[in-house]
């Protein structure tokens, strides 16, 4: 279990979503979805809440049901139960130029020229042509594609492409972000654009909901999660608190194997080689301390570990999702 | 880095606009695509010159022909006279020309004839020689025509009036007639307006097949493409399906002008060829009962509405197709119904007011070729508004029921979920008062 590297910023929003109740107005609220396709319940009373402003994940492995889900979000597809609401809207056409997307399977016309991909993406959100090309020339030469304005879709490497059509996505200045699976695709450098983008956007007010199934992204960049499995939402809430789902654990390093003083460790202590694990105890490690100080245990380490996300994702999802997680990370 | 510092006042989403576009908007922006699109892609050029090839070929193929056959079947009449009558002749027939025309043969002097003091006229064309249709000799007082009995009966009098011309005997002015055409009867009238009838509907009808057919892959393209996502999430598929119908349309429409102004052209040079070929005087075919402008513009309107009725069809059809052989497939039994309707349109042109014709005007695939045969039969205008508006119904219920037909069976998007009303309560912004709404409460 790995100490989760966590941005300081989210942290401290976490802090005050956790303790008091959310002030801002939700962008999404869905209860009860269901869908259904011949015969398969493929989202099974799915329950999101999404605050506006806020970066919320969609966490699960492939054939949870997040892509239906997003797409019941957008009103691509109606729920066959449920209720959804986007702006408080219960049809997200109506405030279709507020919303930004980005489809799990990247399509654009492969005889476009860039530009004009990203212009006619804008004018299907309200966005004239003109004011499309000129953002559009703005985005690309700002994310080093300018020179590859007047190339077409088909010309285009499958990266550059990506990014042409998560351009489009952004054009119009939409206030809802919805990135289905954003990261697929792209190499390590482009990720960590992709990543810094996304804080932008919520720095800046946007609210963004992006699926993935690599839980580290979830982890790095969320405030929120829905964690999916077998269409069902046995989590939905924040990052933090799903982690915090499980106990901290020490971990403690002695010199001594054996002594008087492993009476004082906790019951539920497990043993690995030199390393002893156990819960952390409500009252903290202080009185161990003396316990093992007085007891000449010979503390070589000791250290607090705090559940990763990836920790949290079994425990709620059960260790079947949690392996299909990782092997559909790892292609 | 995103750009959303730069939003200010006059940024697209301003807080006045509406926030979505409306349903004309929204088919605006799909048409201009996808007519720009197709327009000036290479396969459209090539669908614009594929039929102009067989009827090129055609037409040279049919001017040869009777370029050769002109020159094979001779109307020349060669002069096997004196030089002095030969002359004489000759100038008669100049004289006669602009009265009679082609009833007046070409005379051309025999040139075996001069240069043989005992040339036999009838022993020159049993022997086949040279390429008259007859040939005269004597004087101009006894001319003598020697040919075939067909020949002679043909040429006699012309000869007779030429040599009469000649000598003096006829006026050397002639009186010039008047004329007054009068129709022999109503059914006669009728009768010939039927032939414009079916003609008018033949051509709407290849011209809405030929056509259409562009209509059929759109669809399963934007699949394959994966674009249709993006367009599903960002406008109501009905929008994207009626934008694509008409920016399909305006496509024809460019078709129908490159191949009407190849066509009129082509009739300026070649008008005799197809007369012949076709056996019709397309200059005396006579004209609509409603007049050629009304017609004309009917015709536009029809053909519009018959693409349209045809088009939505073909475009649900290719929407439900996952590849280009399911898309063939799918739209054959579509075409026969078309070819079917068109019959029963083309049959019940003479019958109009009959049970049969009544269907035709009124089943929507039929109705726009019953309505352009009533309008080159009949003049009444008013029941043509009546008709397109009842074509216009149809259109919009085959597009709405093809996109409905898109989302249930290609977006596996059934009906809304039930409304739970009570949680939301009345104002959109209800759930602040939900306690389990906000971010940081477990799912469970």
């Amino acid at each position: 279990m790995d100490m989760a590297v966590g941005d300081l910023t989210q942290a401290s929003k976490l802090a005050s979503a956790t303790t008091l109740a959310d002030p801002r107005p939700l962008a999404i609220e869905a209860r009860g979805l269901v869908k259904s396709f011949d015969g398969t319940r493929a989202v099974d009373g799915v329950d999101i809440s999404v605050p506006e402003g806020a970066i919320y994940g969609v966490l699960g492995p492939n054939g949870a049901g997040k892509t239906t889900t997003l797409r019941m979000l957008l009103g691509i597809i109606d729920p066959d139960e449920g209720v959804r609401r986007v702006f408080g809207h219960d049809r997200p056409h109506d405030i279709g130029r507020l919303i930004g997307y980005l489809p799990e399977e990247r399509g654009l016309y492969p005889a476009m020229k860039a530009v004009e991909a990203i212009a006619f993406m804008g004018a299907l959100r309200g966005l004239s042509l003109a004011e499309g090309r000129e953002r559009g020339l703005e985005l690309l030469e700002r994310h080093d594609l300018g020179h590859a304005k007047d190339r077409t879709i088909r010309q285009l490497s499958k990266g550059m492409a990506q990014t042409v059509q998560l351009l489009g996505t952004l054009v119009h200045r939409p206030r809802l972000v919805v990135l289905d699976e954003p990261f697929s695709g792209l190499d390590a450098i482009n990720q960590g654009k992709l990543e810094r983008m996304i804080r932008s956007l919520a720095e800046e007010g946007v609210t963004v909901i992006f699926s993935t199934h690599v839980i580290h992204h979830a982890e790095r960049l969320c405030e929120g999660v829905a964690i999916i499995a077998g269409g069902k939402v046995p989590y939905a809430g924040s990052v933090e608190t799903a982690r915090d789902r499980i106990p901290a654990q020490v971990r403690l390093e002695t010199r001594a194997r054996e002594g008087a003083w492993t009476t004082a460790l906790p019951k539920d202590t497990r043993r690995e080689g030199d390393f002893f694990y156990f819960p952390l105890p409500e009252s903290g490690v202080e009185p161990l301390l003396k316990s093992l100080i007085d007891g000449e245990a010979g503390i070589l380490s000791l250290s607090i570990e705090r559940a990763g996300l990836h920790d949290a994702f079994v425990a709620i999802a059960g260790e079947a999702a949690a392996r299909q997680l990782e092997a559909d990370a790892q292609r | 880095m995103t750009g959303y510092e730069t939003m200010d006042a006059n940024s697209a989403i301003s807080p006045t606009s509406s926030p979505r576009l409306s349903f004309f908007q929204a088919a605006w922006v799909i048409a201009r695509r996808d007519f720009g699109a197709v327009l000036f892609s290479r396969a459209f050029l090539f669908f614009l010159i594929g039929p102009l090839f067989p009827v090129l070929v055609g037409g040279l193929a049919g001017s040869i022909g009777k370029s050769t056959s002109q020159q094979a079947i001779s109307v020349e009449v060669g002069l096997a006279m004196s030089v002095e009558d030969n002359t004489a002749m000759s100038e008669a027939a100049d004289t006669l020309r602009p009265q009679l025309g082609r009833t007046l043969p070409a005379l051309r002097p025999v040139p075996e004839a001069q240069s043989d003091p005992d040339f036999n006229a009838r022993d020159f064309l049993a022997a086949r020689r040279g390429n008259y249709a007859a040939i005269v000799t004597g004087t101009l007082a006894q001319p003598k025509v020697i040919g075939t009995q067909g020949q002679v009966d043909r040429w006699s009098g012309p000869v007779e009036l030429m040599a009469a011309t000649a000598m003096g005997a006829s006026p050397s002015t002639f009186p010039s007639a008047g004329s007054e055409v009068v129709a022999s009867s109503a059914s006669s009238e009728r009768k010939t307006r039927i032939h414009t009838a079916q003609a008018a509907q033949m051509v709407l009808f290849l011209l809405t097949i030929m056509l259409g057919g562009m209509v059929l892959s759109n669809l399963a393209e934007e699949k394959g493409n994966k674009i249709i996502e993006i367009l599903a999430a960002a406008l109501p598929m009905d929008a994207v399906f009626m934008g694509k119908l008409f920016a399909m349309l305006g496509v024809s429409f460019v078709g129908i002008a490159v191949w009407g102004t190849l066509g009129w052209g082509f009739w300026a040079v070649a008008e005799d060829a197809i007369v012949t070929v076709t056996q019709t005087n397309y200059r005396e075919l006579p004209g609509p009962a409603v007049g050629w402008p009304a017609f004309v513009a009917l015709g536009v309107v029809y053909f519009s509405m018959a693409y349209l009725l045809l088009g939505s069809l073909f475009l649900t059809i290719g929407g439900m197709a996952s590849s280009v052989r399911e898309v063939q497939t799918m739209s054959m039994p579509v075409t026969m119904m078309q070819l079917m309707v068109f019959f029963i349109a083309m049959a019940t042109v003479a019958d109009t007011g009959s049970t049969m014709e009544l269907f035709a005007v009124s089943f929507p695939l039929s109705s726009p070729f019953a309505m352009l045969a009533r309008a080159a039969i009949e003049d009444v205008l008013w029941v043509h508004f009546v008709a397109i508006a009842w074509q216009a119904v149809a259109v919009i219920a085959l597009v709405k029921g093809g996109s409905l037909l898109f989302r249930k069976k290609v977006m596996k998007s059934g009906g809304a979920g039930k409304a739970k009303k009570s949680f939301f309560g009345r104002s959109p912004r209800a759930t602040e008062n939900m306690p389990s709404a906000a971010i940081g409460e477990p799912a469970e």
